[in-house]
């Protein structure tokens, strides 16, 4: 009941705080955003599943309570908590406090609205990461997509009302086409339910037949592709990533924070889930492309963010080249791969959040994101400097920090890849570091070093502030420090799948 | 207790009368008021009549010498006119406040809930046309009703001309069909169709049909007079024509195709009306959606849109294949998706009733900024169009995903692919408006709206069904289910 109890405060936090007077309505969200967070903490202290969700594991907290029959198909209301989504679940409530909290002064108009939808997203993304029924899942996972659009398109900057829609348009394609490929993959199989677990079964053991004029092969790999068009818009991989660096730089700081830190990941938990998980033969052939894929969207991603001259434009493109790593951990189907892939995530949500908190609060102080009207901010704004040089330095893969240990979890396990040319193509998505640690540190030194300048007198906003994006940085350090805190139910969940295709490390 | 099997037609025929007798004897003050309340209780009152005769599953029972035949398609379609009705009803106590002859709008209304009701149980194409008739002539009055409105006036005369034409078609269909066979019950006609030697003259007569029920349904090619009716009717007419009028067209068009017309009787005469209703399913989802697309004009968005959704429930006349349960399952998924978009539809109309009443402009732009001043009314109007386009946020999602699965399970994939393509297409007009009320700014802030209690009620209310049916859906599926089945398998 957990989960129920989860969906049920957050939801109902959020029709609490719509209706509240705009007065109160931060200071309202704040406090009951406390609920679903120490709600998630105690999840993770006293989360007992075993294994893999779709793979015969047992989930923590988990129901299954029959929901409707359509067309002879049963859809359930089934949740539970499983090694990958447990951190993720955790990831959201940590950073929906922190960007209620970040919002604090930087929106003044319809504020009751601006929270009601921030808990009202927290919700559905809690909902993506817990259902264990495609059809609740869907659900959740279009839930997310209206409080994301309006938070964009009424409280972004000038462009937003492009951004928004361009981010509407491309993520609801997507859904529709991975909606259709996996309806079409369950109709041709003889199960008779959307739960995850029982497609995931029949799609591995082959009971898949031909439909709709094609093969059965031709089919799994239409539903494959479909799937992963879907999460890959999602996710922002190149070339389905234009969407990202508009609606990332126009939405305001905090909804930024949750748009970067939780709903790309929503794609790649995804990917994770279904295209990995229930397709392990087709992974197996799609291996190299899918990592060339990977490989490209590191580079360019961050050959794309070395060229930009706005510091919020540049922080949202850093965010292609991570999740080009997610991929690549994800297709190598290795232990460490798909363990990494998952750490990673949690550990880009917490560090990119920190990054787009110390951008906006740069902004705030001078007006301007422009990295060449900006320099020697350092002595300025010491706090500011001092959380956006962690940030920078978590990205780039500091030892003792969570980057590091997701980048390496993540090499590490795509190194052991069982597809062809493996290590040369790790080789080649690793010198994307070298490149994210170039423009990072153009960052740092444009805006934080070098003589005084700025267009207008630096006022620094409270200290008081910052303190979630130092909270933030605690985390990470405590990640990268102690890796063992998440990666042990991550490893167990991913373990289940590894031994079944019989990957390596 | 066991109810009279025709109760929810006699309550709504009797309260017409009602409130002809009631405008007689209460002053002008109260009079609105208690019509109003008269004529929902009436719609509530043949609603939960026709719930009682379904869970007291009586089966099928058949009066007036087989003129007429009640089962569980009769109840489950006489609730949603009664909701509709109710709904309507409870809009209009303040649309019509300030409007001459209350007492004649509100019998109308009630008159054509009742011949509606009389449709979901015909068993004769006698019957039959002496109900649709009794829909369609208040509902003629009932666009006119604003007489001082050219609009209205016009639109009435517009809806006329075309009603009188298809109503001639459709009697003169009747009248082939009754040449080639010899009858009219709906039984016999099953009987005497199989093996007929008069093909030709059949089969006219059954394009005549078709041709009467497209009008009743604003299907192409008889879709041409809701745009203009329903822009110039007083919106909650417009709710109550786009919504109920049509689940009734519906209705009897499954009643007439599935009792009485074989499938597998025609098929060896030579005339498979599957594939007609296949490509009328394509033609008018593709036209209503893509003419959605272009309009300016809200009320003009809504009508091509519920053209749009006269396709998707086509496709429970379509994907037709002889299986009982895929039939079973296409036509349920049909019923229920009339069902939801009762309330949906209606629900989107009444909230243009309220802008309306407010004296917002009729274009897109003229919403702008809607949320500022009515975040109520506008956060419904976001569920309920999300729900029309099929969104996850109400029953809309499910019964579009019922039908498109039908279909597939039928083997015409190609129809839901149509489907789904038109579906994405209609996010792209609904969330426009969606985006006028929400994201655009206002010409003039600081508006203060009156909250007229009636339609603002009859709104919430309908919300609130539709985002229920997504949470709960299985009441109103096992219904429409055994509804489908009632007809299937007669």
């Amino acid at each position: 009941m957990l989960v129920e109890a989860l969906l049920a405060v957050t939801f109902v936090a959020a029709f609490a705080v719509l209706l509240a007077p705009a007065r109160y309505a931060g200071r309202l969200a704040a406090v009951l955003s406390l609920l679903p967070l120490v709600g998630s903490l105690y999840a993770y202290t006293a989360f007992d599943g075993t294994g893999n969700a779709l793979l015969g594991g047992t989930p923590a907290f988990e129901t299954v309570v029959p929901w409707v029959d359509i067309g002879g198909y049963a859809i359930d209301w089934h949740v539970g908590l499983d090694g990958i989504s447990l951190p993720l679940v955790v990831l959201t409530a940590v950073l929906t406090t922190v960007a209620v909290v970040a919002a604090r002064g930087r929106i003044d108009e319809r504020r009751s609205l601006f929270y009601a939808l921030l808990l009202f997203t927290e919700a559905s993304l809690l909902g993506v990461f817990s259902a264990l029924d495609f059809f609740l899942w869907f659900v959740f996972w279009e839930f997310v997509l209206v409080p994301m659009y309006l938070l964009v398109a009424v409280y972004g900057g000038p462009r937003r009302r492009y951004a928004a829609i361009k981010f509407f348009v491309y993520t609801n394609v997507a859904s529709l086409v991975l909606f259709v490929g996996f309806v079409m993959l369950v109709v041709a199989t003889p199960v008779e339910s959307f739960g995850l677990a029982a497609v995931a079964e029949a799609v591995r053991s082959g009971a898949v037949t031909g439909a709709f004029g094609l093969s059965a092969g031709a089919l799994t790999g239409v539903a494959f592709l479909a799937l992963f068009f879907g999460f890959a818009v999602k996710s922002a991989f190149v070339p389905f990533h234009t969407w990202l660096p508009d609606a990332y730089t126009e939405a305001p700081t905090p909804v930024t924070v949750l748009l970067a830190g939780v709903v790309t990941k929503m794609g790649t938990y995804s990917l994770l889930r279904f295209n990995v998980t229930m397709f392990p033969d087709l992974i197996r052939q799609w291996a190299l492309p899918l990592a060339v894929l990977a490989a490209i969207t590191v580079l360019y991603g961050s050959l794309a963010a070395l060229a930009q001259r706005d510091a919020k434009r540049l922080v949202a493109y850093t965010s292609i080249p991570s999740m080009g790593f997610v991929l690549l951990g994800s297709v190598a189907a290795t232990n460490y791969g798909l363990a990494g892939a998952t750490f990673q995530m949690v550990s880009h949500g917490l560090l990119v959040s920190v990054l787009f908190l110390a951008v906006g609060s740069v902004e705030d102080a001078t007006g301007t994101r422009m990295i060449n009207k900006l320099s020697g901010l350092a002595d300025r704004l010491p706090v500011t400097a001092a959380v956006l040089v962690a940030g920078a330095f978590g990205y780039m893969g500091l030892p003792l920090m969570s980057g590091f240990a997701g980048e390496f979890f993540v090499f590490t396990g795509s190194f052991a890849a069982p597809y062809p040319h493996a290590r040369l193509v790790t080789a080649v998505a690793m010198f994307g570091i070298v490149v994210v640690a170039g423009y990072l540190l153009r960052l740092l030194q444009g805006v934080l070093m070098g003589p005084f300048e700025a267009p207008t007198a630096v006022t620094a906003r409270s200290r008081r502030d910052l303190a979630p994006a130092v909270v933030l940085v605690l985390l990470s350090i405590y990640l990268g420090v102690a890796p063992g805190a998440l990666m042990g139910t991550i490893q167990d969940a991913v373990g289940a799948f590894v031994a079944l295709i019989g990957g390596g490390l | 207790m066991a109810l009279p099997a025709l109760t929810p037609q006699y309550v709504l025929g009797l309260a017409a009368l009602l409130v002809l007798v009631v405008d007689a004897f209460t002053p002008t003050s109260r009079k609105n008021g208690l019509l109003a309340g008269l004529t929902a209780l009436a719609g509530v009152t043949s609603a939960g009549a026709a719930a009682w005769l379904y869970a007291g599953g009586a089966g099928r029972t058949t009066l007036f010498d087989g003129a007429l035949a009640v089962d569980a398609s009769t109840s489950f379609f006489t609730a949603v006119f009664g909701c509709v009705a109710a709904l309507v009803a409870v809009a209009s106590y303040d649309y019509v406040r300030e409007e001459p002859h209350q007492s004649a709008y509100y019998a109308l209304v009630l008159l054509a809930t009742a011949g509606m009701s009389v449709m979901a149980a015909a068993n004769s194409l006698v019957t039959a046309f002496l109900a649709l008739e009794l829909v369609s002539l208040p509902a003629y009055a009932l666009v006119a009703y604003l007489k001082r409105d050219a609009g209205s006036a016009e639109a009435g005369l517009k809806y006329f001309v075309v009603g009188a034409l298809s109503s001639a078609i459709l009697v003169y269909g009747i009248s082939l069909v009754y040449a080639a066979t010899g009858v009219f019950g709906f039984a016999a006609l099953a009987d005497a169709v199989a093996g007929n030697a008069h093909v030709t003259v059949l089969g006219a007569g059954v394009v005549m049909l078709i041709g009467g029920f497209a009008f009743k349904t604003a299907s192409v090619p008889f879709h041409f007079w809701a745009p203009e009716a329903y822009e110039g009717a007083p919106a909650p007419v417009s709710a109550f024509l786009s919504s109920a009028s049509k689940a009734a067209g519906f209705v009897l068009a499954f009643r007439v195709f599935l009792l009485a017309f074989p499938l597998a009787a025609f098929e060896a005469l030579g005339i498979p009306w599957t594939l007609v209703f296949a490509v009328l399913a394509v033609v008018t989802m593709t036209l209503g959606n893509v003419a959605a697309a272009t309009q300016t004009n809200v009320k003009r968005m809504l009508a091509y849109s519920s053209i749009g959704h006269a396709g998707y429930a086509l496709i429970g006349l379509a994907a037709l294949s002889g299986p009982t349960s895929s039939d079973v399952a296409v036509v349920g998924a049909s019923f229920s998706h009339l069902f939801v978009y009762g309330f949906t539809n209606t629900g989107a109309f009444l909230v243009v009733a309220l802008a309306e009443r407010w004296g917002v402009g009729r274009t897109f732009e003229d919403y702008a900024g809607l949320a500022r001043s009515a975040p109520v009314a506008s956060a419904v109007l976001a569920v309920l169009l999300f729900s029309l386009a099929g969104l996850p946020v109400g029953g809309g999602f499910w019964t579009k995903y019922a039908l498109f699965l039908g279909a597939v399970q039928s083997g015409l994939w190609w129809l839901a692919a149509v489907g789904v393509v038109n579906s994405a297409l209609s996010l792209f007009y609904y969330s426009r408006l969606v985006k006028a009320v929400w994201v655009d700014a206002p010409d003039e802030t600081g508006v203060a709206r009156e909250r007229p209690t009636g339609i603002y009620a009859a709104v919430v209310v309908a919300a609130v069904v539709t985002v229920a049916l997504l949470v709960a859906p299985d009441v109103v599926f096992s219904w429409a289910d055994a509804a489908a089945r009632a007809l299937v398998s007669a």
